[in-house]
């Protein structure tokens, strides 16, 4: 028995920060202390706040240090794990108010989670199969095997009202019974961990802080549709998901929880991980499927549906990891334990990666239903520097913006697509008033040009001139016939595009435009940049007060668009500047600043 | 025959700006060349493995130029247009060799509000190199790249693996300089 646990979190946050050195560092000392039998130190998964990693939990008191570093550690070690002093300099703020150390499921971040994809996330040692089976873990397959049939378990995650994490929102109960209703020599389940919106990251997390969850998840779907193997398809760029999920099949397969006649039940079933490398097209289940048969990943038309017709041409169940992720909780504790939480069609939770201009950036698991406003304000600490809050984007790529006047719609899958937005993966960008509207959209388009798979031509295209025209308005060169040529362009390319990306697109552009016009009308007609971002449409103007007349910029000016005497405010001709900057860089006085 | 199909999809390439094949010599050992050997053997009779042996092949070389691809498709049994087709298609793959010192910005959503673009062109003017391209003196090259799945930590690049986050363009000369002195 130890009578401590230090928690420290081992996700890519925290690892980028060098939380591995600080577990080192805590070995070393504890050994050098005489303390390694009483205190016991532990690499979980992602504790959710990443924006205060490195983050460690001291256990039994609960004490939540943030934004540790290496040269903290002794002192850690020496007062409260030898003395049993806290360290209060770096308790989290919110926890240290009082005298009392405020437990953290109380703290604004923690209060409205309701965790069930992320339960075992900074909770147990990934890494360790033992800790996932002492919190519950292979029960529910077990329950599967050994006391239901294949239909019950479909019924259960049916009634569970569970639809797809991923961004399509599909029942996945309903999923699940396609599957099962073909019969086949061979029958596979996929596991989509592909996750390609850039700023969402629950996933990974989920493979990182609760790998085993996955792969008992999956089992649960092979026995439930009559499927004997599985692929994991995971992004390259997580090489720490990659690496733990690895260990955690090798350990399942040693435990017989994979392999040949699971707990005696006669059900054989065995998994692989696939590696993808960078192609966001590949999220979509067609062309990851594709892709695990080892060719360029261009989606399939459909029908033939992938319960039909799908891996290596065989009846196929995909889904999300954090699809998977709810299935042993729903299992373990029925249907009515997850359809209880949420919304009315939407049930259940919803893990959020929050980004973007905000105080607490991380991953958050809220119930279906909650606001946009209690997201922002309550959970995500408001936005920082005394910003307002203008926009969030929402499903990243494929997804919509929604503006502050909807700031109280319910998070959930048809709230938000009444308004042009989507759940999506998952992803929450929150943007302030620096932020311009056209060059975010220009930002998601550029992004799925270059993702574009190339196959089918309103995509290939289609996105490209969308690009042209949205790069056109931004250089201050557009007309208001570009607009409506631009609207017309993005309906085109969602009706006609063969597969989910091409079909969504467009929708950065066309909720942007719906909820902001007035910020493309400025940029056309007044060929102003209400936000100030897009540089060509600034100016770059020196304040006659602070400049000291040094002449320092007017040498740096690459087309001698700067005069002035020495000693005198010096001014910018703008019919020759070129907007570069190097003038605001050379400034020492901060006199010259864009506008 | 082969040569003068790459040679005329390098051209076709170079004015879509899309990935060329390297023109520097290919410099391969016979170490490399037995471990990649291995790796395909272990492979050989289950084409849906080819990404995996050309990640394995990208692990050994740094790159995949044209003799590995050759060696791969020969091995593995399979077209050396389907080998090639593939390698163009994901942005994992490489055909030229990257620096001494890789920088990888990110360019994700989250990195990208908070300013990475800034971050990027700073760090292409401090080395002299455009995003995609290596210095003549092969000791940089900066990448472009897609959420690392670091968010919280935005903006965040890579040099070589090691992650600098919560960067801004002020820090970049100092974060560059270690790497240049080094």
């Amino acid at each position: 028995m130890y009578r401590s646990h230090v928690l420290v979190c081992g996700g890519t946050g925290c690892t980028s920060s060098h939380s591995p050195e600080i577990i080192e560092a805590l070995n070393a000392q504890l050994k050098e202390k005489g303390l390694e039998s009483e205190v016991q130190v532990v690499r979980t998964g992602c504790f959710g706040l990443c924006s205060l990693g490195p983050i460690m939990i001291v256990y039994p008191e609960g004490c939540f240090y943030s934004q540790v570093k290496v040269d903290d550690v002794p002192e850690i070690v020496e007062e409260h794990l030898l003395k049993g002093r806290i360290v209060r300099r770096l308790l989290y703020s919110e926890t240290a108010q009082a005298e009392e150390i405020k437990p953290l499921n109380e703290t604004n971040f923690y209060k409205k989670q309701h965790r069930v994809a992320l339960r075992n996330c900074g909770v147990i040692d990934p890494e360790n199969i033992d800790e996932y089976i002492g919190a519950d873990g292979y029960q529910a397959l077990a329950k599967c095997l050994t006391e239901l049939t294949p239909e019950e378990v479909v019924k259960i995650v049916s009634d569970s009202g569970l639809r797809g994490r991923g961004g399509g929102g599909f029942p996945t109960g309903r999923k699940w019974s396609f599957t099962a209703a073909n019969k086949a020599d061979q029958k596979y389940v996929v596991c989509n961990a592909d996750e390609g919106d850039p700023g969402a990251f629950m996933d990974r997390s989920v493979l990182e802080g609760d790998p085993h969850c996955i792969v008992e998840a999956m089992a649960i779907c092979g026995y439930a549709t009559g499927a004997t193997e599985g692929y994991v398809y995971v992004r390259a760029e997580y090489p720490i998901a990659v690496e733990r999920l690895q260990k955690a099949i090798k350990d399942a397969r040693a435990y017989g929880l994979l392999g040949k006649n699971i707990f005696n039940s006669g059900f054989d079933f065995d998994l692989h991980v696939r590696l993808g490398a960078g192609a966001f097209v590949c999220g979509e289940e067609t062309a990851l499927m594709t892709s695990i048969e080892g060719n360029r990943g261009e989606p399939r038309p459909r029908p033939p549906y992938p319960a039909v017709k799908g891996l290596f041409g065989k009846p196929t169940t995909e889904n999300n990891v954090e699809t998977f992720a709810n299935i042993p909780q729903i299992i373990l504790n029925g249907p009515a334990f997850f359809n209880t939480i949420g919304t009315e069609t939407s049930k259940g939770t919803k893990v959020f990666a929050l980004g973007g201009k905000i105080t607490n950036t991380g991953l958050v698991e809220i119930p279906m239903g909650t606001t946009l406003r209690e997201i922002v304000e309550d959970i995500g600490g408001g936005i920082p520097n005394g910003k307002k809050f203008k926009a969030a984007q929402t499903g990243g790529p494929s997804g919509g913006c929604i503006p502050a006047e909807y700031l109280d719609t319910p998070m959930d899958y048809d709230s938000l697509l009444k308004i042009g937005a989507m759940v999506g993966s998952g992803g929450l960008i929150i943007m302030d008033e620096t932020s311009c509207m056209v060059d975010i959209a220009k930002f998601f388009l550029k992004f799925t040009v270059d993702e574009s798979c190339g196959k089918c031509t309103p995509c290939r295209v289609g996105t490209r001139r969308l690009l042209e025209l949205l790069e056109k308005i931004t250089d201050g060169n557009g007309t208001m016939e570009d607009l409506d040529t631009m609207e017309a362009l993005c309906y085109y390319i969602k009706d006609n595009s063969l597969c989910g990306l091409g079909q969504t697109a467009p929708n950065p552009v066309l909720s942007s435009y719906r909820h902001f016009k007035d910020e493309y009308i400025a940029h056309v007609k007044d060929k102003k940049c209400p936000a100030g971002a897009c540089k060509n449409l600034t100016q770059i103007v020196i304040d006659a007060e602070k400049c000291k007349g040094c002449t320092a910029c007017e040498r740096k000016c690459p087309v001698g668009a700067i005069s002035g005497t020495v000693r005198n405010p010096h001014v910018i001709d703008q019919s020759k500047c070129i907007k570069c900057g190097a003038c605001i860089e050379t400034c020492r006085f901060g006199a010259i600043s864009r506008k | 025959m082969l040569r003068r199909f790459f040679a005329v999809r390098q051209r076709t390439e170079e004015m879509l700006m899309q990935k060329k094949i390297s023109k520097i010599p290919f410099k391969g050992t016979p170490e490399q060349e037995a471990r990649l050997k291995a790796v395909i053997a272990e492979c050989q009779g289950d084409q849906s493995r080819l990404m995996h042996v050309m990640q394995q092949a990208q692990g050994i070389y740094g790159y995949l130029p044209y003799e590995v691809q050759v060696m791969i498709a020969e091995g593995m049994g399979v077209p050396l247009e389907k080998v090639y087709g593939v390698a163009t298609f994901y942005a994992q793959f490489a055909l030229s060799p990257k620096g001494k010192y890789n920088v990888s910005v990110c360019l994700g959503t989250a990195c990208y509000v908070k300013g990475s673009q800034d971050v990027l062109d700073k760090i292409c003017a401090g080395l002299g190199v455009e995003a995609g391209e290596c210095s003549a003196d092969g000791n940089f090259s900066v990448e472009e790249c897609r959420c690392i799945g670091a968010c919280g930590l935005a903006p965040v690049f890579t040099i070589n693996g090691e992650v600098y986050g919560k960067v801004t363009a002020d820090d970049v000369p100092g974060i560059l300089a270690k790497y240049q002195n080094a």
